[in-house]
């Protein structure tokens, strides 16, 4: 996602003289052809992540739409109260970029693994928060981002992300994205997890049960429409994220059917509330907490056999 | 040399500080004497330095000042105030239920307020920003930002500190409210050398009498100091300036006004 994520910046930057990127001092020569099209709107700001965020929030009180761009935990969490107060607080154009969520930087450690930014982030007010699916809706959620007029998160993974989507995606802030039908139960999936999401689906409809994937690429806010024709159309929801299962998709989506009184079963795919207990990859880290495709796929056969049909 | 009109500033600045203390008394609020140790900064700085228009307060081209230290903001209510930005009333609002003025400023509050401030070490960043965005974008404005001195043991600050040289933002003015205390105790063992500090982050550094309101308006209407630097600007300062039994004593970080204090008070700034 991360040379999405590049071609993305590029294409808003060309529409929008006011785009302009601050790093932390990461993406080792990935921002070269940036900054040679864009001369002075590429920002090494030095390993200084409050004062990157801070500078950010006055370049767009100055009319400027920065994107602020380091690994997930560096961006949310090192700078979170200039995050609150200097982003958030004045409502600005800023975009927060956190690369490598979940365990994308796996044998790195638990420092660069990102397991609570979205729950962080979507406790933030005026802000949105944005985890594309696969490298083809990186490109528009970036754009989407630099015209969205207010405070963005957008999580992405690191490099290699499987693509999911066969061509150009139909992307917008705040609608989720029907990737497979079913009518058995839905498969809820934020950010990098929507290639498993959708081996899942189609090993579960090798079992006969149709399971529908939708990815929630937006966590803030929710597309709530599409949430309530998944409940009211399939049996069960299922949400997955690499992601804490605390304050992430699928809390947010737990507090959705409590406040709305949705009665259908609902179940969270997602990390434990602990950090990675040994030295791992990102496929040994997921397999470590169920986010494989057998484990899922078990666990929502079972319990479907003890939900009723609609 | 500028001209500066010294009766006209000490008379704003005796008029600032009777707000000041007005609104720690009516609003019961802690803070007073961090705000009376940058009224004579925040005088010289509205009433002589800034480019402003009170009628115009959105002006893309006005210079911005930014109050980094938040809990100082009676003193920048009161200099708004007596500059016109917005009616004598307004400043009743303050640390009232449903009122525009908090005890730290929200964004846009009132016209005149550039940034929200409160929690310290946000400004510098924030002002960096600013003058940044005044260079690719080639606007004029300048950008100022008060600091205080306890705020200078947030490491932000100098993360900003490092970085405004580096980009060469001349534009950017850091003013330091060298009072000498932070909250809870004397900052000087921590802070000192302070002038040499910035001097050595690359900032072209002038150190001034922070209730001299000829020099500070002088000095303040210099910058850029050099050509191609920010400024510093530390400013020793009294806290509790201008009322004897709040000077040097931190109880008057905490301890709002009650009658008789205010009217003590009042009786030695002789408004």
């Amino acid at each position: 996602m991360r040379a999405a994520f590049v071609r993305g910046l590029t294409a808003a930057a060309r529409q929008d003289p006011r785009v302009i990127l601050l790093s932390s001092d990461l993406g080792f020569k990935i921002f070269d052809d940036f900054a040679a099209e864009f001369p002075g709107r590429f920002l090494n700001v030095g390993v200084a992540e409050s004062n990157m965020i801070g500078v950010a929030a006055g370049l767009a009180l100055g009319g400027m739409r920065p994107f602020a761009y380091s690994i997930a935990p560096f961006s949310t969490l090192r700078c979170l109260e200039h995050v609150r107060n200097d982003v958030c607080y004045h409502n600005l154009s800023v975009t927060i970029v956190g690369l490598g969520g979940g365990y994308s930087y796996g044998h790195n450690g638990p420092t660069h693994h990102s397991l609570e930014d979205i729950a962080v982030m979507r406790a933030l007010p005026n802000m949105t928060v944005v985890c594309p699916g696969d490298p083809l809706e990186v490109e528009p959620a970036v754009i989407a981002a630099a015209a969205h007029g207010s405070p963005v998160y957008l999580r992405i993974g690191r490099a290699g992300d499987p693509v999911v989507h066969s061509g150009p995606v139909r992307f917008e802030i705040g609608r989720a994205i029907t990737l497979r039908e079913g009518r058995d139960c839905t498969l809820i999936s934020t950010g990098n997890t929507l290639a498993l999401a959708v081996e899942i689906s189609g090993r579960l409809r090798a079992n006969s049960i149709s399971c529908r994937v939708l990815n929630m690429h937006t966590v803030k806010p929710l597309d709530e429409a599409a949430l309530r024709a998944c409940a009211a159309e399939t049996r069960a929801l299922f949400t997955i994220e690499e992601h804490s299962r605390i304050g992430g998709l699928g809390s947010a989506i737990a507090e959705w059917a409590a406040m709305n009184c949705i009665s259908r079963p609902l179940h969270l795919f997602g990390a434990p509330d602990a950090f990675a207990k040994c030295t791992g990859t990102q496929a040994y880290l997921r397999a470590l907490c169920g986010l494989t495709v057998e484990h899922v796929v078990d666990t929502i056969a079972g319990k479907l056999a003890n939900v009723p049909s609609c | 040399m500028i001209d500066v009109n010294v009766p006209m500033l000490q008379a704003r600045a005796r008029a600032v500080r009777a707000r000041v203390l007005r609104m720690a008394h009516a609003g019961k609020t802690p803070h007073v004497a961090s705000a009376l140790s940058c009224v004579d900064l925040l005088v010289a700085l509205y009433f002589s330095a800034l480019r402003i228009d009170p009628a115009n307060p959105e002006d893309s081209g006005r210079d911005r000042l930014l109050l980094s230290k938040g809990h100082g903001c009676m003193a920048q209510y009161g200099a708004l105030a007596e500059r016109g930005f917005f009616p004598e009333e307004v400043l009743a609002e303050y640390a009232r239920d449903g009122g525009r003025l908090a005890e730290h400023p929200g964004p846009h509050c009132v016209p005149g307020i550039e940034a929200a401030t409160g929690s310290l070490g946000h400004g510098l960043p924030i002002g960096a920003g600013l003058a940044l965005a005044a260079k690719v974008r080639r606007a004029e404005y300048r950008v100022f930002v008060v600091l205080s001195d306890g705020e200078c043991f947030e490491g932000s600050v100098w993360e900003a500190a490092l970085f405004a040289p580096v980009l060469k933002l001349e534009g950017l003015t850091a003013i330091v409210d060298y009072n000498g205390w932070s909250a809870m105790a004397a900052t000087r063992p921590a802070m000192e050398p302070l002038a040499d500090k910035w001097r050595a982050f690359g900032w072209s550094v002038q150190e001034i009498d922070g209730h001299d309101v000829q020099s500070l308006a002088s000095i303040l209407g210099s910058v850029p100091f050099e050509s191609g630097r920010p400024s510093a600007i530390i400013a020793r300062t009294v806290k509790g300036k201008g009322v004897s039994f709040m000077e040097n004593d931190l109880e008057w970080h905490y301890r709002p006004p009650n009658d008789q204090d205010l009217q003590r008070a009042l009786l030695e700034i002789r408004e």
